[in-house]
C-alpha cells in the first residue's frame, strides 16, 4: 500500500485492498472481490459499474458492514468499520419495505426506533414523503403502490435518518426506462440540495454517467478488481435525459464502453450464459 | 355470473338433495325402500328435531360448552403454539435437539390421545380442551417458526441499517411477520379446535355437541345424529365467517389473503 494523502484519510469511504472470499460447499472457496481499492470523498458521488455477478453488490455490502472482508481495511471517514456502518443508508435492489407498515409507518420507523416520539417521527415523515412526491400516499400499503412509488418510499425511509453515506445497490433495475429517468432525478434533486457521499452500484452505465461526478469499473468474476476509474466533469446541475444528448456525455460513455465491453464478453464467456 | 344466478344454482343442488333423500326414504320403489329410514330417518324428522331442540332450549346449553371449549383450545393452543415457535425460531440449537421429538408428537394421531385426557383430566371440559391443544398447538407452532425463519434477507437487512436493535427487530419484523402467517392459518387451526372438542365429547363426555350426537347413536336414534351433525355444521360456518371477517381486517397490508385451509 502506497503512503495515504491526506484526502484519501478523511474520504467518507474508503477500501483499501480488500478481498472477498466466500466458502463453498465441500471446502471450496470462491474468491469474488481482488485487491479492490476505492475511496468517496464527502458529498462525492460514485458509480460502480460492472458485468453480472462481479461483485459490485458486495463491495457495497463491505461498505455497509453487512459483510466483513477476508483481507483489507475499511474505513469509514478515518475509522476503521468494525460493525454495522452507522453513518451510512442502504436502498436495496430488492423490495425491503415492511410489507405490514403503511408507507408514512415506513418512513417513520427509522426515526421511531432511534428514539424521536412518534407524533414527531410522523409528521417528518410527511415531509419527506412529500419530497418524494407521495403526499397522498401516505396510508398506502407497499402492495398498494407501484415499483417505482415503492423506491420513493425506499429513498425517503433512507433519507429521512439524514445519514453522511448514502449506498445504493441497482435502485432502479426492476423498474421501467421511463421510470428509471424519473428517478434519477429525483435522486439527484434530492442529492443536490444535501450532498451525502453516494456509492451507486449499477450495470446501465448511462446512468451511471448521468448522476455521478466518478465512475469506477469492476472487471468480469471471478476474482474481479476495480480495471478504471473516471471523472466524470459534466456541468451540474444535470437532467438525465438532456444530458446524454450532450457530446462531451456521448464521447465519455464510448470510452469507457470499451473498456468495460470487453468484461462482458468476458463473463458470457466464462458462465457460459447468453446475452 | 350474476349473485341471484349463483345464488339459485346453490340452493337447488341443496334442495334437489333433500328432496332425493325425501323421496328415497318416504316412497318404495319396486317394493323397498332404497333407502331404509330407520338408517336414514327422514329430512322432515330431522328438522323437526333441530327445531324442537331450539324451542326446548336444551341445544344452547350443549352450544356453549362446545364453544367453550372450541375457544379454549385455541387461545391456550395459539398462545403456546406462538412462544413455543419463536423460542425455536430464534436459537437453532433448541430446533435442532428437539426436532425428532416434535416430529414424533406431530406424527401420533391426535385421537389416540383422548382416553388419556380423559382419564387425567375426568370427563368435564378440560380433556376436550387439551386434545383440541394438540391439535391447534403444532399448527401455530409451525407457521410462527417458518414466519420468523423466513422473513425476507432483504427486509433484516434493511432494518439492520436503519438501526434496529435485537428487540427492535423482534417487534418491528419478526412479531408482524409470524402473526401474518399465524393468521393465515386461522381456518385451519379453528376449525382444528373444533374437531377436538367435539372427538373428545364423542368418546366420553357429560355435554357438547359431540356428547349429543354420541347419545342419539347409542340409542339408534339416527334423527337425532343428523340433527347433531346439521347443528354443527352451522356452527363451523359461523365461525368461519367471524374468522373470515377478523382475517380481513388483521391482514389489511396484504396483497391477496392466502388460503391455507386443509
Amino acid at each position: 500500500m502506497g503512503c495515504m494523502t491526506a484526502s484519501e484519510n478523511t474520504a467518507a469511504i474508503s477500501l483499501a485492498d480488500v478481498d472477498v472470499v466466500f466458502g463453498l460447499a465441500r471446502g471450496d472457496s470462491y474468491k469474488a472481490v481482488e485487491r479492490a481499492t476505492l475511496s468517496v470523498a464527502d458529498g462525492e458521488f460514485v458509480s460502480i459499474v460492472g458485468p453480472t455477478g462481479c461483485g459490485k453488490s458486495t463491495l457495497l455490502n463491505i461498505a455497509a458492514g453487512l459483510r466483513t472482508p477476508s483481507a483489507g481495511t475499511v474505513k469509514i471517514f478515518g475509522e476503521a468499520l468494525a460493525a454495522l456502518n452507522r453513518r451510512a443508508g442502504y436502498l436495496f435492489q430488492a423490495d425491503a419495505l415492511f410489507p405490514w407498515k403503511t408507507a408514512l409507518e415506513n418512513v417513520a420507523i427509522g426515526l421511531e426506533i432511534a428514539g424521536v416520539a412518534p407524533l414527531e417521527a410522523r409528521s417528518q415523515a410527511q415531509v419527506w414523503l412529500s419530497r418524494v412526491g407521495l403526499n397522498y400516499f401516505g396510508d398506502r400499503y407497499p402492495h398498494m403502490l407501484s415499483g417505482g412509488q415503492r423506491k420513493r418510499v425506499g429513498l425517503a425511509q433512507v433519507l429521512i435518518r439524514d445519514p453522511k453515506i448514502l449506498l445504493m445497490d441497482e435502485p432502479f433495475g426492476p423498474l421501467d426506462a421511463q421510470t428509471r429517468q424519473i428517478m434519477g432525478n429525483l435522486l439527484l434533486d434530492l442529492w443536490q440540495t444535501d450532498r451525502k457521499a453516494v456509492l451507486f452500484v449499477t450495470h446501465d452505465l448511462e446512468e451511471a454517467i448521468a448522476l455521478s461526478d466518478r465512475v469506477v469499473i469492476m472487471s468480469a468474476g471471478p476474482a474481479a478488481h476495480i480495471i478504471g476509474d473516471w471523472k466524470v466533469s459534466l456541468p451540474r446541475p444535470r437532467d438525465i435525459s438532456e444530458i446524454k444528448l450532450d457530446p462531451a456525455f456521448r464521447d465519455l460513455y464510448r470510452e469507457i464502453w470499451a473498456k468495460l465491453k470487453d468484461e462482458v464478453v468476458k463473463t458470457y464467456g466464462t458462465q457460459g450464459g447468453k446475452p | 355470473m350474476s349473485r341471484g344466478r349463483l345464488l339459485f344454482l346453490q340452493a337447488m343442488i341443496g334442495i334437489i338433495a333433500i328432496l332425493c333423500w325425501h323421496a328415497l326414504t318416504s316412497y318404495q320403489i319396486f317394493g323397498r325402500y332404497l333407502l331404509d329410514p330407520f338408517f336414514f330417518s327422514h329430512p322432515l324428522d330431522v328438522a323437526l328435531r333441530v327445531v324442537k331442540w331450539f324451542r326446548e332450549g336444551t341445544i344452547w346449553y350443549h352450544l356453549a360448552i362446545t364453544l367453550t371449549e372450541s375457544m379454549l383450545a385455541f387461545v391456550i393452543g395459539s398462545l403456546l403454539g406462538v412462544l413455543i415457535g419463536f423460542w425455536f425460531a430464534r436459537k437453532a440449537l433448541v430446533a435442532a435437539v428437539l426436532d425428532p421429538y416434535v416430529k414424533m408428537v406431530n406424527s401420533l394421531p391426535r385421537v389416540v390421545l383422548a382416553p388419556i385426557f380423559t382419564l387425567w383430566l375426568g370427563l368435564g371440559i378440560w380433556s376436550k380442551v387439551a386434545l383440541g391443544v394438540t391439535l391447534v398447538f403444532f399448527i401455530v407452532f409451525f407457521n410462527v417458526y417458518q414466519g420468523v425463519k423466513e422473513v425476507s434477507p432483504a427486509i433484516l437487512a434493511n432494518a439492520r441499517m436503519l438501526g434496529m436493535s435485537e428487540r427492535q427487530l423482534m417487534r418491528h419484523v419478526y412479531w408482524p411477520s409470524a402473526l401474518s402467517w399465524m393468521f393465515s392459518s386461522l381456518h385451519t387451526s379453528v376449525g382444528f379446535a373444533v374437531v377436538g372438542a367435539v372427538v373428545g365429547e364423542y368418546l366420553g363426555a357429560a355435554a357438547g355437541l359431540g356428547y349429543l350426537i354420541q347419545q342419539a347413536e347409542g340409542v339408534f336414534d339416527v334423527a337425532g345424529v343428523f340433527a347433531g351433525m346439521l347443528v354443527l355444521a352451522a356452527f363451523v360456518i359461523v365461525i368461519d365467517t367471524i374468522v373470515s371477517l377478523v382475517e380481513k381486517r388483521l391482514l389489511i397490508w396484504r396483497p391477496a389473503v392466502a388460503e391455507t385451509r386443509i
